[in-house]
């Protein structure tokens, strides 16, 4: 579950430097450090209005569709900073996606979902899309329940496959990074485990990071885990030092169930 | 003591209360009232002057017995039809602007401002307007110009419907476009719009409902037609101008064929706005 | 056919072209949409400026005096607008004398009293009642209201009111059952869903926790109303009646029908009069230049009027929106 450090040093697919956010005049985040690395899931936890959602929502950007809000800083993307002002936002979001805590199946079909992001940059013909979309349904474990109803709605689905539509619309585009922003605080006990078992899938392939309200859920499927209180980083590491030796009191409060 | 005055103060405020509250009841029973005898009163003598020849015969000419008003359903019915495809894009486009961009935005306040003013605007000012600008310049009253008319009275209609209903759409519908990298135009286009179309379709048919009553513009655009024709380029028939020369004259024929037409539009408005909101509530639920 | 994610990082080739052509497509995508909507704006403006280029002639002749002057000889070419002004106002003034009140009761009895599952039906009963063309309303009250009116209601009026001082004169005269009153009870019909639609509206804003202290303390109903309620959206409640005065000073039809469209101003509202709208309906047809540019006169004055009224009725509502935003 949570791998030890190898001795092969790892690679960050992001590197946060110094991030400052703001929400007009109020300070969201305070000066983050943070290595999320390659191929492995990275867990934000924290109590409510810590700012673990809008450090996710810094890594893509998704904070530049509303004026009023700005970040500060540096986030590397395999080297680019993409705070950068001239750093092309869609293209970015092609690379790191994003998967949302309600679903969000868009109004078509189940196939034109998975293929929507896919037509946006690539021009397949209709033999490399089923097999692209097959594919990124089997990657999400929806396959077998959607086959035979490709043509339906994406809303014709439950809560738990629509969350699951969702993670295979994003796959779709072979991303380098996924976002979960709590991904399933919406779902039943049945879906949440399914999905918990996607990450661990999904691991081999893209790198994760994952902000979730609950502990248990971090512990399970995350390598490393950042705990924030108040906008600052308090502790970040291996999962399982976090949890079981946790170096700041303010983390070892907030695992205990002192506050939160 | 102190309870002889709370009980007359307390008899009072029951009494107030008492009368209030039946006095608004009788407000609701007199509007409900006036509405049933409108209607009544258009079945009525709309049915009784409904006959086959409304919609195969043209108006009749001063005094001549018989007649219809097949000439001026038509011309109505193409009319609605230009205004729909000039009004329709206009207010969309203009609607998605103030969705999509208009946070924050001098310009799109402005424009929400004028256009809510625009919606209760009196029509007949849009009639002598459009009178101005065209008819007056090419020196003939027509179809076109009648749209022209009916589509500034249209397309604040379908513009604040469409804005009000793209912003109902959730926000994290929105992100989740914008998440796989698509640019601004696909999000609106193949996400927000799509999930709105329900209520955008609504604004439509309610705009179309309101400019099938419209009469004063129609009066210094595209006027009348005698007879028959379907040429947009000259004065054209159309139903409520028809009713406005034929209601107060003293021809029975006219009379008569005038509460025809009252009856015909008032259905068309009816059913339109009972489809716009039957569509809305079925799709919006689902 | 499981292929991992080919490149780490930003740059794909491929999808440089395709960034390039997005950032074109989003740039037209919001030049575009502006461009619609500015087209409204310039819609606006340019009224504004042809009713006023139409009117010159008249407005150049008889000056601002215009406005006040109760001349309407077509013959001698000498108009003012006094007498058209005077029956809009006092048809729109009767119309909000008794929509108001209507319109308060409608919305107090769907917010307060209606059971829940009336209270759609209801609903859509009053807002069909804005659906009705006002060219029905016209005909209704040409028809059917008119005769019923000359029978009974005026003669009942003239026997009560019309006895009493000062404002006995006002309901002396024949009684033909057209006349400023009856457009004016004609239009306040028109107007009522209007007015009543918005009242409820803004009613229903009211945060329930409000009204159940206000309960709690053991208020009546009406009371609740009276000093929570309506306090609480009174901004709402006077947007909403402006924009019933501003849809009444416009009303063409419903008007015209019942009017009398007689240029004068008498004592009595039994009397006809007419109105801006009537004037331009009836004598458009036939008018030559100039009395033509008279009748752009009277169209722009309307037009500014009704849009102070308007935007006045606009801010209101704004206004209690906001301040109700601000509260919850």
């Amino acid at each position: 579950m949570n791998t030890q450090a190898t001795a092969a040093p790892l690679k960050n697919a992001l590197e946060v430097r110094g991030l400052n956010f703001y929400y007009g005049k109020f300070q969201g985040l305070k000066n983050i450090d943070l290595d999320i690395a390659e191929g492995h899931v990275t867990a934000f936890i924290g109590p409510s209005g810590c700012g673990k959602s809008t450090l996710l929502r810094a890594l893509n950007r998704m904070y530049s569709l509303y004026p009023g809000q700005r970040a500060e800083g540096q986030v590397n993307f395999y080297g680019d900073n993409i705070l950068d002002s001239k750093q092309d936002l869609n293209m970015l979001r092609a690379r790191i996606g994003m998967v949302f805590q309600k679903p969000t199946p868009f109004p078509m079909s189940i196939y034109d979902n998975v293929a929507f992001g896919v037509r946006l940059y690539e021009n397949l013909n209709k033999a490399d899309m089923d097999a692209r979309v097959e594919w990124a349904l089997t990657k999400a474990a929806l396959w077998n329940e959607s086959k035979d109803k490709l043509n339906q709605s994406g809303l014709s689905l439950s809560g738990g496959q629509q969350q699951r539509l969702c993670i295979a619309r994003s796959v779709a585009v072979k991303p380098s990074v996924i976002l979960f922003d709590e991904p399933t605080s919406a779902l039943d006990p049945i879906s949440t485990a399914k999905i918990e078992d996607l990450l661990h899938e999904l691991k081999s392939d893209y790198t994760v990071a994952i902000v979730t309200h609950n502990m248990q859920q971090a512990a399970r499927v995350s390598d490393f885990t950042a705990f924030m209180y108040l906008g600052e980083l308090i502790e970040f590491g291996q999962t399982d030092k976090i949890f079981v030796k946790p170096q700041r009191k303010e983390t070892e409060d907030y695992i205990t169930g002192r506050f939160g | 003591m102190n309870n002889e005055m709370n009980a007359g103060l307390y008899r009072r405020r029951k009494f107030v209360n008492t009368l209030g509250l039946t006095l608004s009841m009788v407000a609701m029973a007199l509007g409900l009232f006036v509405l049933l005898w409108i209607l009544f009163v258009l079945f009525k003598n709309g049915f009784a002057g409904l006959s086959f020849a409304i919609f195969t015969e043209s108006t009749p000419a001063p005094g001549s017995p018989g007649g219809g008003l097949a000439n001026a359903i038509v011309g109505s019915l193409m009319m609605i039809g230009v205004t729909a495809l000039i009004a329709t894009p206009i207010g969309i486009f203009a609607g998605v602007y103030l969705a999509e961009f208009g946070d924050d935005n001098k310009l799109a306040s402005i424009t929400r401002f004028v256009t809510d003013i625009m919606l209760s605007a009196p029509s007949i000012i849009l009639g002598l307007f459009v009178y101005a600008i065209l008819v007056a310049q090419v020196k003939h009253f027509s179809g076109w110009a009648g749209s022209l008319a009916l589509a500034l009275i249209a397309i604040p209609v379908v513009l604040r419907t469409t804005e009000n209903m793209l912003r109902l759409v959730p926000g994290s519908l929105r992100e989740a476009a914008f998440a796989l990298g698509a640019p601004h135009w696909k999000v609106t286009n193949y996400v927000t719009l799509r999930a709105a179309r329900a209520g955008v379709m609504t604004g439509l048919l309610l705009a179309l409902a309101r400019i099938s009553g419209e009469t004063a513009p129609l009066l210094f655009t595209a006027l009348n037609n005698q007879f028959f024709s379907t040429n947009m380029n000259a004065p054209l028939a159309n139903l409520p101008v028809v009713i406005f020369q034929f209601a107060m004259s003293p021809y029975d024929n006219w009379v008569s064929l005038a509460w025809a037409g009252a009856l015909l539009i008032t259905l068309a408005v009816l059913v339109l706005n009972i489809v716009a909101r039957v569509l809305f509530r079925e799709r919006s639920s689902g | 056919m499981s292929t991992p994610p080919t490149t780490s990082g930003m740059l794909d080739p491929r999808m440089m072209a395709v960034v390039k052509k997005q950032r074109i497509q989003d740039f037209l995508f919001h030049k575009v949409t502006m461009l619609f909507a500015v087209l409204v704006l310039v819609a606006l403006a340019a009224i504004l400026v042809s009713l006023m280029i139409s009117a010159w002639p008249a407005f150049q002749k008889f000056g601002i005096s215009f406005i006040w002057t109760d001349e309407w000889d077509i013959v001698n070419e000498n108009f003012g607008a006094a007498i058209a002004i005077y029956g809009t106002l006092v048809s729109s003034v009767i119309a909000l004398l008794i929509a108001v009140p209507l319109a308060f009761g409608i919305a107090l009895f769907l917010t307060e009293m209606c059971p829940t599952w009336l209270r759609r039906p209801l609903g859509t009963a009053i807002e069909l009642l804005a659906a009705v063309p006002s060219i029905i309303y016209g005909m209704f009250g040409l028809f059917i209201f008119a005769p019923l009116f000359a029978d009974y209601g005026q003669p009942a009026l003239q026997s009560t009111l019309g006895q009493m001082p000062l404002i006995g004169p006002m309901f002396g005269g024949a009684m033909n059952g057209i006349g400023l009153l009856a457009a004016g009870l004609i239009l306040a019909f028109m107007v009522l869903p209007f007015i009543a639609a918005v009242m409820r509206d803004v009613f229903e804003i009211v945060p329930p926790i409000l009204r159940e202290s206000a309960y709690g303390l053991g208020c009546t109903t009406w009371e609740v109303v009276r000093y929570i309620v309506l306090p609480y959206t009174q901004k709402g409640v006077i947007g909403g009646i402006m924009l019933g005065l501003g849809r009444a000073l416009g009303e063409t039809m419903a008007v015209t029908f019942v009017i009398g469209n007689s240029q004068r101003i008498s004592e009595s509202l039994f009397a006809p009069g007419t109105s801006i709208a009537s004037t331009l309906a009836n004598e458009f047809g036939e008018a030559d230049d100039f009395h033509l540019a008279t009748l752009f006169a009277l169209g722009f004055l309307l037009f500014v009027i009704t849009f102070v009224v308007l935007a006045i009725a606009k801010i209101m509502i704004l206004r209690t929106e906001r301040a109700q935003g601000a509260k919850t």
